[in-house]
């Protein structure tokens, strides 16, 4: 059992690292498709039991960070016909460098910190993976689809965290989490959407300016 | 010592078959017929009954280097322990000897290709040494990964049976070390999707564009030479992936026979599955390869 919560846990670095490495759009929300499917499957073997309350959490993070998320994203970029991401500001190498040096950070501290309830430390380190690459993602990417990916997989790593703490964290909150994850990437999808509709262009490097050209 | 022997000897006498095998299972795949298994030795017997033309332009540099390429092989192919005990020579720290020694084959083939006065191969020359740089950094990460999970610093330890009692416990990062050592095997070895061993288009080329002013048997010790690296990581990658140090020595060696087989087999599965990579993912694949293992000395340092 403690192989196979390993086996998942590694499995999230690595598709941290593929998000980090693709320039291709598709592949990138494929991949956090993954990530969502790896961390539904977490709660039951973490915790080592199938009660309702860690099923339907299972489940419904399945449901959401797995399929609904994804296939919106999906119909986003066919709508918005964005394919790629074009010019990152951070390059795709310098992105996988930052992100294994994010990696090594994150198994380094994990192991310091003074945490109450410790469901593993390998868990903790992966969560703060996770975060870290979310940010860099967040921050390097120009294409507003990808930050959106980007604030799924920082939302992934702190949905992680709470797992290892879970025992302190009620249902309806975790319910509460993953609702307001789904209201704000569907927010988010509708804004790009619009927001490309109206300016033929999904960089925010267009959008500093606020004056009519 | 005898079966260290008789390792190297399989190692040379294969080394030819081994992109044979390569070639032929991508043919299958993509519905061709393909040369026959054996091409290269022919191929290797026509260029050593050739004679060889020089260009006037070339100087003692472009003779030596085929030679020099030859023979580091061979001296690479001295320090893997072939049958999963011990090599004909080891000792701590050949591994950096053996990426070397490789290395040093690769600088000489660069500077003949320089010493030609070819702008193409000036070309394929530079890609070379650049993508080089990436596959060197990859290639020491899975080694550091493999050093660390087997406590040791020679080939003996790292492929031998310290490493069969800890693959239980260090699975996760041997298993990315391997994937490692296969990207690499890949871009040293100048297969897709790095580089098209099948084109003859300069401006697409890596390797093939380093040799074009050679003939004969030069071409020949450079092709043998290639092979032979080829079959080199190979063996590498079979010796992580199944790792014989428990077994008897002739039968690690005959595991090593069927695990190369199976190697090729996979690089032409790999070749008819994949396009060539622009030249700019090159060095992004490489540098994911290289994370990869870095991930796993991480998990390991943990």
């Amino acid at each position: 059992m403690q192989r196979l919560v390993e086996l998942v846990l590694l499995l999230i670095v690595l598709t941290n690292f593929m998000v980090l490495g693709t320039s291709r759009l598709s592949t990138c929300i494929r991949a956090i498709a993954f990530q969502g499917l790896l961390l539904g499957l977490l709660p039951p073997l973490l915790h080592r039991s199938l009660a309702v309350y860690t099923v339907a959490l299972a489940l419904s993070a399945i449901a959401v960070k797995a399929i609904i998320l994804p296939r919106f994203l999906q119909w986003a970029i066919r709508e918005a016909s964005v394919r790629r991401e074009i010019e990152p500001r951070i390059g795709f190498v310098a992105s996988l460098l930052l992100g294994a040096v994010a990696v090594a950070v994150a198994f380094g501290t994990a192991q310091q910190l003074p945490l109450p309830d410790r469901g593993g430390s390998l868990a903790v380190a992966v969560s703060l993976a996770t975060v870290i690459c979310g940010l860099i993602v967040l921050t390097s990417r120009a294409r507003a689809l990808t930050q959106v990916v980007g604030y799924l997989m920082l939302e992934n790593g702190v949905y992680l965290f709470g797992l290892t703490q879970a025992a302190r964290v009620p249902f309806l909150v975790e319910l509460g989490m993953l609702l307001d994850v789904f209201v704000g990437v569907f927010i988010m999808g509708i804004v790009v959407f619009h927001i490309n509709r109206e300016f033929d262009s999904l960089s925010d490097t267009d959008l500093t300016e606020l004056s009519e050209r | 010592m005898l079966s260290a022997i008789a390792g190297l000897l399989l190692v040379m006498l294969v080394a030819p078959l081994l992109p044979g095998v390569a070639g032929r299972t991508k043919a299958i795949l993509t519905g061709r017929r393909g040369p026959p298994l054996l091409q290269l030795y022919y191929d290797l017997a026509r260029l050593f009954r050739k004679g060889v033309v020089y260009s006037t332009t070339t100087t003692w540099m472009f003779r030596l280097a085929p030679v020099v390429l030859a023979v580091s092989a061979l001296l690479a192919a001295c320090l893997i322990p072939l049958d999963g005990h011990a090599a004909i020579v080891g000792f701590a720290g050949d591994v950096i000897v053996f990426t070397y020694l490789l290395a040093l084959g690769r600088f000489v083939l660069v500077l003949a290709s320089l010493d030609t006065g070819s702008s193409f191969e000036g070309m394929g020359a530079s890609r070379e040494v650049t993508f080089a740089s990436f596959t060197e950094v990859a290639f020491f990460f899975a080694l550091i990964a493999l050093s660390l999970a087997t406590d040791s610093l020679s080939f003996a330890g790292m492929l031998g049976a310290p490493l069969v009692t800890a693959w239980p416990s260090a699975a996760p990062s041997i298993v990315m070390a391997a994937a490692t050592l296969f990207v690499v095997l890949l871009a040293e070895t100048s297969r897709v999707p790095f580089d098209d061993p099948a084109t003859h288009l300069e401006l697409t080329m890596i390797h093939e564009v380093m040799v074009l002013d050679h003939g004969g048997p030069d071409l020949a010790l450079i092709l043998y030479a290639s092979a032979l690296k080829l079959t080199l990581f190979a063996s590498i990658v079979i010796s992580v992936v199944v790792p014989r140090g428990m077994l008897n020595p002739f039968l690690a060696l005959a595991v090593l026979a069927a695990g190369l087989l199976a190697v090729g087999i996979a690089i032409g599965i790999v070749e008819s599955v994949m396009a060539r990579l622009r030249l700019t993912r090159v060095p992004q694949v490489l540098v994911a390869a290289g994370a990869l293992a870095a991930f796993g000395v991480i998990l390991l340092l943990r």
